[in-house]
């Protein structure tokens, strides 16, 4: 196939500031965004939407710092408020008025516990944002892979479902796909979480039966799904884990929401 | 005779509430050593919350079966109390179904609501009953729930036998009234004409017509006396039992947390330290307060986090109160699917045995006794803590929107903050995010690399 040549562009907050420009959104990249493996593969698919649709956005770059999520659902409130205490200075610094994010954490974290600590901002997830460009026509999902035949299952990301309540977004950005969606038993209020928050992502787990991505990959390789989808970098990595452990990663993949628009899209 | 029968019930009820108001007051002062949090703004939110979760029994509509079911107890018990009035004014009085006279066209289709309701009522209590002990439902297994242990198990079976034997009670002694009336006895056929028969008990009439006069008469007292004493009993016992919930489910979904669920309540106390060493302006005390002028320090902080119930909120503690031990959270714990220690309702159950065991120090050596135990590490261990994935499964299970994590977050805190007890790869998580600004150990000059990356092909 013969693809023109793209250049996609990264600005940062720092270059819009020297050139007395302000964008009209903030992409919060995150941590495991910006050096996980795996998941600076769903930041830069991110990006290319981003560029693809033509919105004036930026990053922050070197600037950008760990919300401190984990470490206050650890029990480090010090060190949580440390790390909200100082990225609100520098989002308030830009006066930033936006923010997107593709981690249900960092959505969470500063949506619901920087405005108390004096960082108030619009925050939306990135599930709601490409939700957004499909319903504005942006996003046609016409000029790349088709997904026709395939079937996807979405797991609901905890901070991204229970605690804030977003269930439709990231499926109709799926539904916007030629695929079939099936759904697990678990799901939306009741879906079954991967294991990896309050912390759990940073430590092995207690001791138990068995681990609790395990028990989710099996419930979403009883859909029959080739595709999994999710919406958030620490149930990428426990559900990529758990495909493995089922050794099923031959037939069957772990994707961001947002890596399957980028797919469809042909970006 | 009558005059003896109203003496004892008069003592007998002034009993039942002098007892109650001593246990309420008791559950109050327990209640009150949460620490202090305004739970009275919002308060339209708040009554909706309640008119729907509470009233409504929104969330055990969750099973539509079992919703139901519980709908019918829960239905019984609030409608079947205004019969409690006419019961509780004859034995004041001495009279005899005293409403009957007054409202009669209305009256018969009263006590055929009640006892078409005390009915259901006692079916669905049977049916609880083999759910529990026959078809053996998951969520009350000891062998499968170390927290079900000897007396929760009891407590549930004591509940359930209690209401069907006041149906019981309720249903004969309609029964035995009716074919008193029907012969005429006494003052009982003076409500020939104006009582008819009703809808449920006319079925147990033939149970009793082989019954002399006196022995009906015995029995028809004996049933309108257990029936009442039995419900004055079992207002008792409901102060010692999970049934509470049964009063205090109301006033806990109408204090119940309104923001979103992921949300983390903040530590001011903690806001103002860093604030001071990052060498920023203070703007908060640590109550909330904005800050005086003259900068000055405040009184005195409290210890970071919980170890005691003393350090939890108030609304913790009435949350470990109206938890009736369904164990709907504990079914929804990931953590506890997997064979982990930790279960939500276990923290709960150990938040009130924490208290009761407070108050069983007050009884024994006084009002101002602390002993030297405490909820973190007696009952509830840091395996179980660090089990917990936070993703909220179990305030979303809860019909009455009691909130475990919470309790959980701040145990956290407290080994956290004031015992240094984390684990250790945790620590390591700290330390990456104080250096390096990531959870990992990644130089932070590195964290915009990945942009190179982006024009590269897949």
């Amino acid at each position: 196939m013969t693809q023109e040549v793209k250049t996609y562009k990264v600005p940062t907050m720092a270059d819009m500031a020297a050139s007395g420009e302000e964008p009209e959104i903030l992409f919060w990249v995150g941590c495991a965004g910006s050096f996980d493996d795996r998941y600076k593969r769903v930041t830069i698919a991110f990006v290319r939407i981003l560029n693809h649709v033509g919105i004036k956005f930026a990053v922050l770059g070197p600037e950008e710092a760990c919300t401190g999520d984990p470490a206050r659902r650890a029990g480090n409130e010090f060190l949580f408020q440390m790390q909200a205490i100082s990225n609100i200075q520098v989002l308030n610094g830009y006066n930033v008025k936006k923010i997107v994010t593709a981690c249900p954490h960092c959505f969470n974290t500063i949506k619901n516990e920087y405005p108390e600590l004096g960082g108030t901002y619009e925050v939306i997830h990135h599930s709601q944002f490409l939700q957004g460009l499909i319903n504005e026509g942006r996003i046609r999902v016409k000029d790349g892979e088709s997904f026709k035949g395939r079937r996807i299952t979405f797991h609901d990301s905890c901070y991204l479902g229970r605690a804030n309540k977003v269930y439709e977004a990231p499926r109709e950005v799926l539904a916007a796909l030629d695929a079939d969606l099936v759904e697990m038993k678990r799901v939306r209020a009741n879906g079954l979480c991967c294991g990896a928050g309050g912390g759990q992502y940073f430590k092995e787990p207690e001791p138990g039966k068995k681990d609790v991505n395990v028990e989710r990959v099996e419930e979403a390789l009883g859909t029959g799904a080739d595709t999994i989808a999710v919406a958030c970098p620490f149930c990428m990595t426990m559900m990529s884990d758990g495909v493995k452990n089922k050794n099923r990663e031959d037939s069957v993949r772990v994707y961001d929401i947002s890596e399957l628009i980028a797919q469809g899209e042909g970006l | 005779m009558e005059i003896v029968q109203q003496i004892l019930f008069v003592a007998a009820l002034a009993a039942t509430i002098w007892y109650i108001t001593k246990r309420v007051r008791l559950i109050a002062r327990a209640i009150n050593l949460g620490r202090p949090e305004n739970r009275f703004d919002h308060a339209d939110e708040r009554l909706k919350t309640m008119l729907l979760v509470a009233f409504g029994q929104k969330k055990m509509f969750t099973n539509l079966l079992v919703g139901v079911m519980h709908f019918v107890i829960y239905a019984g018990f609030i409608i079947i109390n205004l019969e409690i009035l006419e019961i509780i004014l004859d034995g004041i009085l001495g009279t005899h179904r005293l409403f009957a006279p007054y409202i009669t066209p209305v009256y018969p289709i009263l006590i055929d609501v009640f006892e078409i309701l005390a009915f259901g009522v006692l079916a669905v209590c049977v049916v609880f009953l083999c759910r529990r002990f026959v078809a053996k439902v998951n969520r009350f297994q000891p062998e499968r729930h170390r927290e079900m242990t000897r007396w929760p198990r009891t407590d549930a079976a004591i509940i359930l036998t209690a209401e069907i034997l006041l149906m019981i009670a309720f249903l004969t002694w309609n029964a035995s009234d009716s074919v008193l009336r029907d012969r005429g006895v006494g003052h009982y056929g003076e409500l020939q004409g104006i009582v008819p028969d009703f809808l449920i008990s006319h079925y147990l009439k033939p149970l009793f017509t082989g019954f002399s006069d006196t022995t009906l008469v015995f029995y028809e007292r004996f049933a309108w006396w257990a029936h009442i004493l039995g419900i004055m009993a079992f207002a008792i016992y409901v102060t010692y039992s999970k049934h509470l919930h049964i009063a205090l489910g109301f006033p806990n979904v109408y204090f119940s947390d309104l923001q979103p669920k992921g949300e983390m309540q903040n530590m001011p106390e903690i806001t103002k330290e860093v604030q001071l060493s990052l060498g920023l302006p203070v703007t908060t005390e640590p109550d909330g307060s904005q800050t005086n002028d003259n900068g000055e320090q405040p009184a005195e902080v409290g210890r970071f986090g919980a170890k005691d119930v003393q350090d939890l909120k108030w609304i913790n503690l009435m949350n470990a109160y109206s938890c009736t031990e369904c164990g709907r959270c504990t079914s929804a714990c990931p953590a506890n699917i997997t064979g982990k220690k930790l279960s939500p309702r276990k923290i709960m159950m150990d938040t009130r045995d924490r208290l009761e065991e407070i108050q069983q120090g007050w009884k024994t050596n006084g009002d101002d006794y602390r002993d030297d135990k405490s909820l973190l590490n007696d009952y509830i261990t840091a395996e179980e803590l660090n089990a917990c994935t936070t993703c909220q499964a179990c305030i979303n299970a809860c019909p009455i929107n009691i909130n475990p994590l919470d309790i959980i977050l701040q145990l956290r805190r407290y080994r956290v903050m004031e015992e240094s007890q984390a684990p250790a790869s945790w620590n390591a998580m700290f330390s990456n995010i104080e250096n390096n600004m990531a959870p990992w150990k990644f130089s932070p000059s590195d964290r915009f690399n990945w942009a190179e990356q982006v024009n590269e092909s897949k």
